[in-house]
């Protein structure tokens, strides 16, 4: 298993990760080493096992609750720990040119 | 000993019996804690912060409760102090990430407000690895946090902080997570007990998320009957976690006592089968023959899929982290870098507040999720993942906890794994199974490794939701071969 800096850029790209060349570099090998250990997995026959999709033991399924109004953190409180803010808005960069 | 170092001394359930019996008063404890802190931890690093004002306030509440003769619980008044991935109002809640530097919660994570609710005392949030990611503590993002027993070696990770603190009596009991290891190890690293209950035994509300399947809170304290009661404190259904269980709580105390007369203790051939340090085989091969003196049958019982756990941990994990990491992207909390287009800030922001193990975390994850490779590994993981339960279920029908040590070896120096993530993920490879298998699991102080004189920690791991046997079979061996003791005073 090896990745090619251009498959780290891409996934880099695809997780808003900025990565300078000396850290490409270094995933590339870091990662090709995970990635091929965790091959082993191919070793092991699952066919016809489901997968675990949840850690939730037999029987302790949720009960959803009544979907009812309740108060939520108000406006105010939900920016308060904005970095910028406007008002009771979250100030974000120009995204349309 | 001075009479402050004799209030820190104290285990936590005798610090609550001494308040409710006004022998000392929570103000008193707290004081002592505090002093301790101030002395011990610039040397020792468990703290990111020391919240003092908070907790006198909360110690003379406690006090004037003492006065009138109530008592809110046998925590009433006892200082705690839990892992900086809790979220807890209008304090400094950083995860050990950069990212999150200076953000202050809306409100308290659950465990955080059954603790206040028992009438603990807050001391301060405690370090970790960043966003729980490491078995070391060395990722965080603050500063290392180093082992009370030899303070060139770590405490373990990722709730080193969690775990030195409780070791080097900076406070009588505290709170940690567990989803790869993150509790048992660092305990068994510093000599004191850890739990990770079953998974939705205790809510994960306001609990930053690293890997949301496998996450679970649990407690960390000196002996097997003090984290009994933390868990049970913490412990019970929230609606406001959707994989929060409606189980009623056992009474573990009740219980406690019970002793090991009849246990069917499973040891998997595949942990003892080679690949340990000689002194902590040693240590957990002793234990288990205590165990047999006590009366517990040993059974040998077999794990063939836990050797595929890592491998499966790594996908799974990566993958929910890559996914729950998204929301870190300088808009809501936590840090921006200003930058002119929305792109450009996503990715400034996250270069700058993200370590580099969080980040290689991220790039697996979002690597197993991509187009394309989803079934070759993450849908493969969970397949592997339903296969790791399978072995355990089968396990349990003939034995009623299963035991094993917690990891290969003994605290390892600072620095010695950080070149090479993959070795470091190796140590996690005997407590991944109950996180996979979200079964309830403990580490118990079994030893000293004769070589280094450090400790040695028994893993015990059982059925789901049945913590209390778990807890009584811990709780035999340490009334057999006494409480672990302090380490070395540092100066």
């Amino acid at each position: 298993m090896s990745l090619s800096l251009d498959e780290v850029r891409r996934i880099a790209s695809l997780a808003r990760l900025k990565l300078s060349p000396e850290e490409e570099e270094r995933f590339a090998g870091q990662l090709s080493a995970i990635l091929g250990y965790v091959e082993e997995l191919n070793e092991v026959d699952v066919n016809s096992v489901e997968p675990m999709t949840h850690a939730l033991s037999a029987g302790e399924a949720p009960a959803l609750r009544a979907d009812e109004q309740r108060p939520g953190l108000g406006a105010e409180t939900a920016v308060a720990a904005a970095p910028e803010r406007a008002g009771t808005h979250f100030k974000v960069p120009r995204i349309i040119e | 000993m001075s009479p402050a170092q004799e209030l820190t001394a104290l285990a936590l359930r005798e610090a609550g019996d001494a308040v409710a019996a006004r022998r000392t008063s929570s103000l008193e404890l707290t004081e002592a804690a505090l002093a301790r802190i101030e002395k011990v931890d610039p040397g020792l690093g468990a703290f990111l912060t020391v919240s003092a004002e908070r907790a006198r306030a909360e110690a003379r509440a406690a006090d004037a409760r003492a006065a009138r003769g109530e008592r809110r619980s046998p925590l009433d008044g006892v200082p705690v102090a839990v892992k900086d991935l809790f979220s807890t109002r209008g304090l400094s809640t950083t995860a050990g990430s950069r990212i999150l530097e200076g953000y202050r919660p809306p409100y308290d994570a659950d465990a955080v407000e059954r603790l206040a609710a028992a009438g603990a005392v807050l001391l301060g949030k405690l370090n970790m690895d960043e966003f729980a990611m490491g078995s070391s503590n060395e990722n965080s993002g603050y500063k290392p946090c180093r082992n009370p027993w030899d303070p060139s070696r770590t405490p373990g990770g990722s709730s080193g902080g969690s775990a030195a603190a409780v070791a080097a009596r900076l406070a009588h009991g505290t709170l940690g997570t567990d989803t790869g290891g993150s509790i048992r190890e660092p305990a068994a690293f510093c000599g004191v007990v850890g739990v990770k209950p079953t998974y939705g035994r205790v809510s994960r509300y306001g609990v930053v998320a690293f890997a949301s399947s496998l996450d679970q809170v649990g407690p960390l304290a000196r002996t097997v009957g003090d984290a009994a009661l933390l868990l049970r404190t913490v412990a019970g259904h929230d609606p406001r976690d959707m994989t929060s269980s409606s189980r009623p709580v056992d009474d573990y105390l009740a219980t406690l006592e019970g002793g090991a007369k009849g246990l069917r203790i499973g040891v998997p051939r595949e942990w003892l089968a080679g690949g340990l340090e000689p002194g902590t085989e040693a240590a957990v091969r002793a234990a288990l023959d205590t165990y047999q003196q006590l009366g517990a049958n040993l059974i040998e019982v077999s794990l063939p899929h836990s050797r595929y756990g890592i491998a499966a941990y790594y996908i799974i994990a990566p993958a929910e982290a890559s996914s729950n990491l998204a929301r870190y992207d300088g808009v809501r909390f936590g840090i921006r870098s200003p930058a002119r287009g929305l792109r450009e800030m996503y990715g400034d922001t996250r270069d700058r507040g993200f370590g580099p193990e969080v980040k290689r975390r991220i790039m697996v994850g979002t690597y197993a999720l991509s187009s394309g490779y989803y079934d070759a590994y993450y849908l493969r993981a969970q397949k592997v993942r339903t296969l790791v339960r399978r072995d355990l279920d089968q396990a349990f029908e003939c034995c009623d906890v299963v035991a094993g040590p917690v990891a290969p070896g003994v605290a390892f120096r600072l620095g010695e794994k950080v070149e090479d993530p993959l070795q470091m993920y190796l140590a996690d490879v005997f407590t991944i199974t109950a996180n996979l298998a979200a079964l309830p699991a403990l580490s118990v102080p079994c030893g000293k490794d004769a070589a280094t004189g450090l400790p040695v920690g028994l893993q015990l791991v059982g059925r789901p939701f049945d913590e209390s046997t778990l807890l009584r079979a811990a709780r035999a061996f340490e009334r057999e071969v006494g409480i672990f003791p302090a380490p070395p005073e540092v100066e």
